[in-house]
């Protein structure tokens, strides 16, 4: 019996050395500097991590690109990512180039156009980039997985990924969706939590992955997630909700007219908190878990570089719990702000 | 990367440490008092240690 432990921790032990498999595609990608490795392209590659693209890029040359799906009024263009490093793409009679992440519309030698108002002409962007990749392969899989775990209720007990799903679906509808929301109201709501609450959690572990898929420590998806929650607070707002914000029960009326605009502010300031807190914690854990491989480079020492190997791999153990945590918090601070919407009188 | 803006990111980190070192201590005072909350106490400690660190998160990046 011990000796099983033993193995199946060491097994685990060794898996978590992949994660490290992160400081692989930082050597070979600085590398390309003669100096080698230095502050400034450090910096470079943690830019690189965190922001969207274009195509996918593993290590250098390995990597597929991505359909580019532009629309201007001209139609639409829709060619391949790859053109795009050889400068000026035309395509249907308009010239595109990339700059800074960004596609514009060019004239044939690739001087961008500017409208009126001082910003360079560009496209509408329709692109599949890395992101919206990566999203839609988390949503066939978590349907995928969740369609075998539902089909494998119809003998009573579920078996393999849903014995392991089971408790953790349970406890969102026991200590997240039914203390907040309520008896009453709450399986409306089920869906979108359980939604959301799986959602961020794989976009989170897909994140700390050793490709760079950072998603969620991208502002506007993190921003669409709280716009959601948003209007499905706003759309689901009872007449008690609506009294609160604008005219609050139970206190003088010279007060009334002072809460009513703070609580206004609040009804807009509590999405964007959301929105805040999921991606300041996914991209600052980013920008320091990178920024310790890159200083275990920087200093040519072994001593160093151990020590930042340790230090890496126990701050690696903790992006995993801000993973799963910064996923709950969305889905409690959601379930809390659906009881307030549906909250009826009588509960004070 | 100024002075003033460095100072002002310690003194955020200095708040958002004391305010969840604190509910921490709190939590685990109530958890020593009655074992048998541990549950709904440390429920609600990580969502107030989650709202403080938003509030922190917010100020750092905006610094």
């Amino acid at each position: 019996m011990q000796r099983k432990v033993y193995t199946k921790v060491l097994v685990a032990i060794m898996m978590l050395f992949a994660i490290n498999l992160n400081a692989q595609h930082h050597e070979t990608s600085s590398n390309s500097h003669e100096a080698g490795i230095t502050k400034e392209s450090v910096k470079a590659t943690i830019d690189h991590h965190l922001i969207d693209s274009y195509g996918f890029s593993i290590l250098h040359g390995v990597g597929f690109p991505l359909p580019v799906i532009l629309w201007n009024d001209n139609g639409l263009h829709v060619f391949s990512s790859s053109q795009l490093h050889h400068g000026v793409v035309e395509s249907n009679g308009d010239y595109f180039k990339e700059a800074h992440g960004k596609i514009y519309t060019t004239d044939a030698e690739g001087n961008f156009m500017d409208d009126g108002h001082g910003h360079h002409v560009h496209p509408l962007d329709f692109s599949i980039t890395k992101n919206v990749f990566t999203i839609m392969l988390t949503v066939l899989i978590l349907f995928f997985l969740f369609k075998g775990m539902a089909k494998s209720y119809n003998k009573q007990l579920p078996s393999g990924f849903g014995r392991f799903m089971e408790p953790i679906i349970i406890f969102v509808r026991d200590e997240i969706a039914i203390p907040n929301i309520g008896e009453k109201h709450y399986k409306k709501f089920m869906g979108y939590l359980l939604t959301i609450f799986f959602f961020i959690w794989f976009l989170n572990l897909a994140g700390l992955m050793p490709f760079g898929f950072n998603i969620t420590g991208n502002i506007t998806i993190t921003f669409s997630l709280a716009i959601m929650t948003f209007i499905l607070t706003q759309i689901n707002g009872k007449k008690d909700y609506w009294m609160h914000i604008f005219w609050m029960p139970g206190v003088p009326t010279p007060m009334k007219i002072i809460l009513a605009p703070i609580e206004l502010l609040g009804v807009f300031i509590k999405p964007f908190a959301l929105m805040i807190r999921l991606y300041a914690n996914i991209s600052a854990g980013h920008i320091v878990l990178m920024s310790l491989i890159g200083l275990m480079f920087t200093f040519h020492s072994y001593f160093a570089g151990t020590a930042f190997f340790g230090l890496t791999m126990f701050l690696s153990l903790i992006e995993l719990l801000v993973a799963a945590l910064q996923a709950y918090i969305f889905t409690v601070l959601s379930a809390l702000y659906f009881g307030m919407a549906v909250e009826e009188h009588g509960d004070h | 990367m100024e002075i003033p803006a460095i100072v002002g990111a310690g003194l955020v980190v200095i708040g958002a440490g004391i305010g969840i070192g604190r509910i921490g201590g709190s939590a685990m005072d109530a958890i020593a008092r009655q074992p048998e909350a541990t549950g709904k106490i440390q429920t609600a400690m990580l969502i107030a240690a989650a709202l403080i660190e938003g509030i922190g998160f917010a100020a750092l990046f905006a610094v």
